[in-house]
Formats: structure tokens, sequence, C-alpha cells
């Protein structure tokens, strides 16, 4: 049985879709590094996701073009950012609880609209794979890394897009100056308000993006589809040390870890009951890996603290 | 990179909403014996008369937005709140359901208020419900034939000990490795959902040979099965066990030792470390004492229902009926004070079951209930810090007014 696992188009199979499954992880959790870069912790992620998700898979069963799905995606993103930015900068709430709200609120409402508007499963189709020329000749590795849709190669060129923006760029200066010591930041000038305001609405645009990669690859949309991705993702940010290629790392660990964990299934290696054994390995993980991050990092100083210039 | 020596007692943690601001706030409207310690939250730090218009105007906005949603999927608001509000309050029947809904937010939120006002974020509500329902209907299985009178406490004790259990482990990860409690007791719902899953397919699966089985247990001993309490309605001794415990969580938190010790972690663990307190345990006392009160929830969700079984069918939400969240809506309504939380969760147990109602009359999905209960978490968050302002600013009107009798007095 195992032997059916170690074959080299299995691996292969399993190495690309744990690429494609890291996506969403990646693009929550780049979101969420660069908020917390700022000082500002989201929790809403896996809301925010889920509301992504609906609006990525209804405008696709709508309209059928990918273009407006993943469009619709971004939107509500920037909309649920604006609402977190509302509360969290403006009315100053407490962020994780804050966050707790959203996810319900994301959690009910996608419900909500799926129950009312589209009722029984109706697949959609996937996005398209998009196989970069020459590239994806190469046995293996272009079967592993060059032959998946637009998103996932979005998704990974943004680890070096915000290394760049975080570390080389003004603004990349003035969000982490804001995340460590938001005083001194606002004595030279820096709004500390309006950059948390922006990070805020790129974390929850990338979340939105996140979960419309998730809907429109596996082409479905249910109740609580994300199933915790979006917690895992906010995860993956400690576990990559606030750092854009660390939580790639994680994020490809995770992708993988879940393509085995459905390969497995599959194939039929793990049946039955086990099989809810097996899908406990990602939440152990992270678990594992909080243990042995958490307390060796620094995270941003400011992490959570609200800044109020009055007191 | 540098290492934090010890995180736990670094005093920016999550719970910063009194500490960053510099001027000392006076705590009245709860019965804390001690006016200088206040909670983690500042719930308590309000003139009661702010303390009841704030939260009244946050769940008006909340039902704004709800009326806007139904107004969207296409049904008249009024109509749908009408149902809504038959549905909860509108008769014996309906009262009584509504209390047995929120029975184990009651539970869940008392134990949310010991977490919080300890300063740990439990999310873990949902997977502590589900250790406390396993380990009390596998030793109800285990032991079937005695006595009603010994069965009965056995099973709510055996189920608040899997609950501590479920939550103790991630107060001990944040005590004494310095991991996130919000994302491990998140991890720690998944698993628990996971292994209910497992186990009500596998080990504790109801015997039989069936084509199609159900994800269930066998029905537990007749003298495990929560009495029904008498009036003719299902009320049973469930919901009396979750008031017993509010008011058990009440003095425990304010009338204890260990509450003030609790309560002073929460405050500012720096300062209670200088003090000598045992932060790191105290942190580990409040997740298992939280986990216990979702774990008696877990247990009477399964001798009280009328199934009298554990049913894992239709995933675990369909179990825990989601209340390992709503109760923190619960507990965030009552301020963390776990006999406000009483006719809180009364509220939310009857917009459970009117979503129910509104869902049979006029086929709006009862998804719509966990959506409000998130915007009544988002305004009810975002209206403390505002609590803290009016308050000031009543307070500050006080003070200038006191001063003037004062000059006069000298004139």
């Amino acid at each position: 049985m195992w032997g059916d696992f170690f074959t080299t188009s299995v691996l292969v199979a399993t190495l690309a879709s744990g690429i494609r499954l890291a996506t969403p992880f990646l693009l929550a959790a780049l979101g969420e590094a660069i908020g917390q870069r700022s000082g500002v912790l989201n929790l809403g992620v896996e809301g925010v996701m889920l509301i992504g998700a609906f609006a990525a898979y209804f405008t696709k069963l709508r309209t059928d073009s990918a273009l407006l799905a993943v469009g619709a995606a971004l939107a509500a993103g920037a909309v649920m950012g604006l609402v977190y930015a509302f509360m969290t900068v403006v009315m100053q709430a407490e962020q994780g609880i804050s966050g707790i709200g959203i996810f319900l609120f994301g959690l009910g409402f996608t419900d909500l609209l799926y129950q009312k508007q589209v009722g029984t499963p109706q697949p959609v189709s996937k996005l398209g794979k998009v196989e970069i020329p020459l590239l994806s000749d190469i046995p293996w590795i272009g079967e592993i890394f060059f032959q998946h849709n637009v998103l996932v190669y979005v998704a990974f060129l943004l680890v070096p897009t915000a290394w760049f923006v975080i570390n080389k760029t003004t603004f990349g200066l003035n969000i982490r100056a804001v995340g460590e010591t938001p005083e001194a930041a606002d004595t030279l000038g820096v709004s500390v308000r309006l950059v948390r305001l922006q990070t805020i609405v790129i974390g929850n645009v990338m979340a939105g993006l996140a979960g419309g990669a998730l809907a429109l690859e596996v082409a479905i949309f249910q109740q609580n589809l994300t199933a915790g991705q979006g917690f895992i993702a906010i995860a993956l940010v400690y576990f990559g040390a606030w750092r854009p290629a660390g939580v790639m790392a994680g994020a490809l660990l995770f992708g993988i870890v879940s393509a085995v964990v459905v390969r497995l299934k599959t194939l039929g290696i793990v049946e039955g009951a086990s099989s809810s054994l097996l899908s406990m390995a990602p939440a152990i993980l992270t678990i594992v890996v909080l243990v042995i991050v958490s307390g060796r990092i620094a995270a941003p100083a400011a992490l959570t603290r609200h800044f109020d210039r009055a007191t | 990179m540098h290492v934090i020596d010890v995180p736990d007692v670094h005093p920016e943690g999550l719970m910063t909403i009194t500490a960053d601001e510099p001027d000392l706030e006076p705590t009245f409207d709860t019965p804390d014996p001690d006016p200088r310690v206040g909670g983690a939250f500042s719930f308590d730090v309000v003139k009661p008369l702010v303390a009841l218009v704030v939260p009244v105007v946050a769940v008006t906005a909340a039902l704004a937005v709800g009326a806007i949603m139904l107004l969207a999927l296409g049904t008249n608001p009024l109509r749908g709140y009408a149902a809504l509000f038959d549905g909860a309050f509108g008769g014996w029947d309906a009262l009584a359901d509504t209390a047995i809904k929120a029975m184990p937010l009651l539970l869940v939120g008392v134990g949310i208020c010991i977490a919080f006002r300890t300063g740990v974020i439990n999310i873990g509500g949902e997977g502590q419900i589900i250790a406390g329902a396993l380990l009390s209907t596998t030793v109800a299985l285990i032991i079937p034939n005695t006595p009603r009178i010994l069965l009965v406490p056995i099973v709510l004790m055996v189920g608040a000990i899997g609950g501590a259990a479920w939550g103790a482990i991630p107060g001990a990860l944040k005590a004494y490795a310095g991991v996130n409690e919000i994302l491990s007791t998140i991890m720690m719902n998944i698993i628990a959902a996971q292994l209910l899953s497992f186990l009500l397919q596998d080990l504790l699966i109801e015997k039989g040979v069936g084509a199609i089985r159900i994800q269930q247990t066998e029905r537990v001993d007749p003298n495990s099965h929560l009495p029904i309490l008498p009036g003719g309605t299902r009320l049973h001794l469930g919901v009396i066990v979750a008031i017993l415990v509010a008011v058990l969580g009440f003095v425990l938190l304010f009338r204890s030792a260990i509450g003030m010790r609790l309560r002073s972690v929460g405050h500012n663990p720096a300062a209670s470390k200088y003090a000598g307190m045992a932060v790191k345990r105290s942190i580990v006392q409040a997740m298992a004492f939280s986990g216990a009160c979702a774990g008696v929830a877990g247990a009477i969700l399964v001798f009280g229902s009328e199934s009298h079984r554990l049913i894992g069918e239709g995933g675990s939400t369909a179990f825990t009926q989601n209340a390992g969240f709503n109760g923190i809506v619960a507990a965030l309504f009552g301020s963390l004070h776990p006999i406000a939380t009483i006719p809180a969760s009364f509220i939310f147990g009857g917009l459970l079951t009117g979503g129910i109602q509104l869902q049979r009359e006029l086929q709006v999905p009862a998804a719509l209930i966990v959506a409000l209960n998130g915007v009544v978490v988002v305004f009810v968050v975002s209206s403390l810090k505002l609590r803290g302002r009016i308050n000031r600013w009543v307070e500050q009107r006080e003070h200038a007014r006191s001063a003037g009798i004062q000059r006069k007095d000298v004139v």
C-alpha cells in the first residue's frame, strides 16, 4: 500500500498539489505578517477568507469570469479591511476579541448567503493552468513548480515583493517603526493610524484573495470552507518570525502536509475512522511549531498595542 | 533576534486595554472588593448608566445590521424580528427551550469570565465541550447500573475534568512555553473535533449492524439522565447546574483568594509576579477552571439531551451548537461578570431558539444568528474604549462640580 505512495509520479503530484494548497496559507500569512509588523494582530483572517472565498465562488458561478471572481475576493477583503481598521485603529477595540467577532460574522454570513443564494452544491470550473514556457517541460521540476494557476505564481512572487516593501522602502520603514515604537514614529511625523490603516487593508485584501484562491482551487463552496486555515496562517507568521521568506517556508510545510494527508486518503492507505486522526496533523503540527518558535524570536514590540497620542 | 526570557510577565501582553492608560481608573459596578484591582478589560470601570446604555446601543446597532441583512434576503425585518422574538420568548415552552439553549452559553461564558479576567483569551470552548462530553459519556458507558444519585454527579464531575484537562494543555503551553493561547486553543478545537469524529466512527460507535451506521454512541444508562424539572416543559437539571456554576464562578472570582490572585495576574502580571504570586500557575489554573465549565456543558449536552447519547453526525458544531464561541459573546455582553452572564446567555439563547423559528416561518437560515453574534462582538468590543472615555468625561464633570462647591464653601 505504501508502495503506491512512494512512486515518482505520486510524489511529484503530491508536491505539486502541496504548492497549490500552500497558496491560500501563503497569501493570508503574508498579509497578516505585514499587519503584525505594524503592530496589528488580525485574528479575523479566517472570517475574511471565508467572505473572500464566497465572493469569488459566487461571482464565478454567476458570471463564469475568473477575473471578476478574483476582483470580488479582493474587494470583499478591502471592505473587511476598512471595517477592521475602523474597529481597531479608530475605536481602538481589543484586537484578539475583535478578530473573533469578524470570524463569527464571516462564518455565519457566508453560510447564510450560500444557503439562500446557492443552496445545493454547484461546482464551478477551476482556474486554468498556466504552463510556463520551457520551464514546465523540465521533468518533475516542471510539474511541481511550473504548471499552476496564476494565483499560485502571484502568491509566490509576493514573497520577494513583501520583503522588498518591508525592508527597502520608506513605507516599509514606517511599518516597522510603527510596529516597534509608535511613539517615536509619531514624533518623527509618521502617522501611526494611517500606516496601520494601510497595512490592515493590505492584509485583509490578501486574506480575501487567499479565500478566493482556495475557493477557485477546490471549485466549490460549503459552510466553513476554510476549516481553520486562516488561524493556521496566523500561526505561520510566528513560525516565519515575521519575515516573508520564513512565512513561505511555513506555508510550504503546511501545504505539503495537507497534500500528503489528502493523498493518503485518496489512495486508501489511511481510510475510514483513521482518516479523522490524520486530519489532526496540521493542528498538532501548528502547536508543535508554536512551542518551538515561541519565546525564541521577538515579536514586533508594539504588537496588539494601541497608539493614542492623547495619553 | 533576541531571546525573551520571561514572556509571560511582559506587561504589554494581549490584554492592554487598561494597561496602556496611565491614569488609575476607579472600579465599581461590580462587587469587586478591592477598588484598585480592575479586570483585564475595562468593563468594570464604568458608571452603571454608561455600562447599561452602551451594550444596549451596541445590540441595537447589531440588530440594525441584521435588519439590513434580512432586507437584502428579501424578508421584512419587522416580521423577521417578530418571529425571532416569538420563537424565543413567546410562551412557557419557548422560554424553557431558550433556557436550555442558554445553558451551554452560560457555562462557557462563566469559564470565559474566569479566563479573560486572568488575561488568558480562551477560544477553546468548542474543544473543551467535546472533551467533557467524550470523557463523561465514556465513563457512563463503562459504569452502568450505578444509582442515579451517584451517577448524575459523577458524569458532571467527569465532564468537568475532561474539559479542565483540555483547557489546561494550552494554559500550560502559554505559561511555560509562551505559546499564544488564542492559536493553541483554536488548534485544540480542531483536534477535539477530529477526535470526536474518530471515536464516534470507531471505539464509541453504537453497536449493531445497519447498512448505514450513524456516528453516535449507545444510549447512556437511564440512571445518568438529567432529571426533568416539574412544570411540564423540557427544562432539566442542567439549567439549574449552569446557574449554580455561575454563582460558584462569581464566588471564585470575587470572593476568594484564588480569584483575587487570578484577577491580579490578569490586570498586571509583572506586578503580580513582583508581589510573589505564582503567575504561571495562575494561567494554568484559569484555563483549567475555564475548561471545566465548558466540560460540564459538554456533559449536560449529552445527559440532558432528548436522545441521551453523544451524536457526532453532522460535524462537531452540530453537537456543540457553536456554544464555545457564542459563550464568549454572552460573557462579553455580561461584562465578564459571571452573574451578569446569566441574563446575557438567556438573551443569546433566545436568539438561537428564535433563529429556529425564523428559519421555519420565513425560511431565513439560522446561520443569520451566527453572523449576528459576530456583529454583536464587533460592536461591543468597539464600544469599550468609548465607554471609558464617556466615563472619564462624566468623572471630570463631577470633579469640577465638587471643586466648585468647595470654593463656595470657603467664600
